[in-house]
């Protein structure tokens, strides 16, 4: 089992996230791996140990600071990590996305064929849950997403997939990618080992150049669709609280009634 | 592309309009002349009647059955029957935006999801939508030739067009391709009576607070005629089924009135209610963040305060 991780470096949501011309304001200091990645490094760990042999290969996507996710990869137990930063990246939409992330596949895909790309169900920052979708078409492999459970038997992958209206089982054949929900499984925690190796691990750095694409296909420039306006929402007004004193259910009822919701 | 032709994926249950597919066709009418694109068995008269009271001068049906769950096959269906409309607006779940990327690498689109509206400005695409958990406002404008928008259910308010016409029900035959991916099996989930909850008006939600009891939540979400919604810490303990997550990585919903109890208001939480209309929140603790964010909060325990909120509510309607 030869699997490639994709992680993707945003800032934290506790932190006071923000634009800048149109883009969102990335630092080191409240950046971090995004979460629902771990379950994507958790899902490929457990699957090159069921296989009993295979690697792990986590990659980002991202300006300098990004390579904070590969990082926290390795913690969690990936073998390899690839960062891939050039300044033409910046300001890319999903397409342009997809478009590097599927160049770097194939350039690691030619080393050695990879059985698998696992990727999170969403990125916490962006939200579109699109990027799997698009990864998988660049690729031409099969498209798995969205799975809360994964298995590999006999060259093809079976995934569950939870949907509003309806629980699918669906196959395909390898190589695929797989997108993973928070359902699949309890990523595990860094040991100390790790956490101390990963700290020290060389990461090399992919540039465009590197992965053989035209700088005029990706970034700012070739999006499809541009942030044109970014303002920060007015707080809500006119909030009103209220301590139950034996009144709260009746106080709740009248402002429900009074804004014509009950 | 010249034509003004806006495409509307229409979503429908047992042959039934859905009520966001009549305020996606609303939104439409606004930027340019609305066609209903309808996947599945070709739909019965007054289905195609409720589309052009909606402003829809035709419908457009692609028979592709059950091959509609893959996106690959549903995208190359839908491109087939939309080669002339340099727009296509989309219902905003998770399935459709598999469809809308697969169909993005096909035309080329610009694609944004999640919008809460559209217009057209200087003969682009512009859609307007909250991100961070709603506590930023974005504009995105769509360069590309051609645009896809997912739009969010109750963003837009449906009317009925001024002037309809009675659409026209053409059938568009589609080569759909060859896919690796096969489904292997499907279980319906049971959607109950109510509406789903992406697309309730009210959404009331319950979390640790109820110790687990939903006898309260079902009751109030009853009277105010809404869903059931529920937190991550309630699903994960087996009180209530994945499908009633809100959140996240559960169903973002915005529906006009949000009522959360027994609920801290994690910011996972948050980010997947917080462009609601109204917001109201029940909780013990003062300090808990939801009452950051709600537009009238109690502090109080749920046991007390909903049944008097809903005694109160009966008495004034009469009942
Ligand atoms: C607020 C906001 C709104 C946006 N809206 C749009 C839009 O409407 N249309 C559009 O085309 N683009 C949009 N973008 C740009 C888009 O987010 C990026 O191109 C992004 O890299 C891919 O989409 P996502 O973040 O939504 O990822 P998702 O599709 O939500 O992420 C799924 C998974 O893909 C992987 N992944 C995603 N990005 C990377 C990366 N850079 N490196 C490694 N792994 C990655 C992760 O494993 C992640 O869990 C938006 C970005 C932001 C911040
Ligand atoms: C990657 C990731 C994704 C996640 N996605 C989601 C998501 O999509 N949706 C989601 O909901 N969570 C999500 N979570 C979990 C989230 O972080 C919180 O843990 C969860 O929302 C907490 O649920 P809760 O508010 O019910 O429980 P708690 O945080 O335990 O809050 C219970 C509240 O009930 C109050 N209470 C207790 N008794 C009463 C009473 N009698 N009357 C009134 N109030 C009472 C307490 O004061 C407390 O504020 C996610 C977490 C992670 C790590």
């Amino acid at each position: 089992m030869r699997i490639l991780v994709t992680v993707k470096h945003v800032p934290d949501l506790q932190s006071n996230r923000s634009f800048t011309d149109g883009t969102v304001t990335r630092t080191a200091d409240d950046g971090s791996m995004n979460e629902l990645d771990e379950h994507a490094v958790e899902a490929a760990l457990q699957l090159v140990e069921a296989a009993g042999e295979g690697e792990v290969y986590a990659l980002t996507v991202g300006g300098p600071d990004a390579i904070a996710a590969v990082r926290k990869a390795l913690q969690l137990g990936a073998h390899h990590a690839i960062h891939v930063s050039d300044v033409g990246i910046a300001g890319s939409d999903v397409f342009g996305t997809a478009m590097i992330i599927a160049a770097a596949v194939r350039k690691l895909h030619a080393e050695a064929p990879l059985d698998m790309v696992v990727t999170g169900m969403a990125a916490l920052d962006g939200l579109t849950s699109m990027l799997p979708t698009a990864l998988a078409a660049e690729l031409d492999w099969s498209q798995l997403t969205l799975a809360s459970a994964v298995s590999v038997a006999d060259g093809e992958a079976t995934i569950e997939r939870h949907l509003p209206d309806a629980h699918e089982t669906v196959a395909a054949s390898l190589p695929a990618v797989v997108s993973v929900t928070d359902e699949a499984n309890k990523p595990r925690y860094p040991n100390f080992k790790l956490i101390m190796a990963a700290r020290k691990a060389e990461v090399p750095v992919w540039t465009l150049a590197d992965l053989g694409i035209d700088p005029a296909l990706v970034g700012g420039d070739a999006a499809r669709a541009t942030v044109v306006e970014a303002s920060e929402r007015p707080p809500r007004e006119n909030r009103r609280h209220v301590t139950d004193k034996g009144e709260g259910g009746r106080e709740l009822a009248e402002f429900l009634i009074e804004k014509g919701l009950a | 592309m010249s034509t003004d032709t806006v495409a509307v994926l229409i979503e429908h249950r047992d042959g039934a309009v859905t009520p966001p597919s009549l305020e996606a066709l609303t939104l439409a009418r606004s930027l340019g002349t609305p066609i209903a694109l309808w996947l599945g068995d070709a739909p019965a008269a007054d289905a195609v009647a409720q589309l052009g009271e909606y402003g829809a001068a035709e419908v457009r049906v692609v028979g592709i059955g059950d091959d509609a769950r893959l996106p690959a096959k549903a995208a190359a269906a839908i491109a087939a029957a939309t080669e002339d409309a340099p727009v296509l607006v989309v219902i905003s779940t998770f399935v459709t935006k598999e469809i809308a990327t697969r169909l993005a690498v096909l035309n080329g689109a610009g694609v944004v999801v999640d919008a809460a509206g559209a217009s057209r400005v200087d003969g682009h695409i512009e859609t307007f939508q909250t991100v961070f958990a709603a506590t930023w406002n974005v504009r995105t404008r769509i360069d590309a030739d051609r645009a896809i928008v997912g739009v969010r259910p109750n963003t837009t308010q449906a009317t009925p067009a001024e002037s309809p016409g009675a659409a026209t029900l053409t059938q568009v035959e589609a080569t759909l391709p060859q896919t690796r991916e096969r489904i292997v099996a499907v279980e319906p989930v049971d959607q109950g009576e109510g509406v789903p909850l992406a697309e309730a008006p009210v959404v009331v939600s319950g979390g640790r607070g109820t110790n687990g009891d939903y006898t309260l939540i079902e009751e109030f979400a009853g009277v105010l005629g809404g869903a059931v919604g529920a937190s991550r810490d309630a699903t994960d303990e087996g009180w209530i089924s994945h499908e009633h997550m809100v959140g996240q990585t559960g169903t973002t919903v915005t529906p006009a009135l949000y009522v959360a109890c027994g609920i801290s208001g994690a910011v996972h939480h948050r980010g997947g209610m917080q462009a609601s209309g109204t917001i109201v929140a029940i909780n013990m603790d003062p300090d808990a963040p939801i009452f950051e964010i709600s537009d009238f909060g109690v502090v109080g325990s749920l046991f007390d305060v909903i049944p008097q909120a809903i005694e109160t509510i009966k008495a004034h309607r009469g009942e």
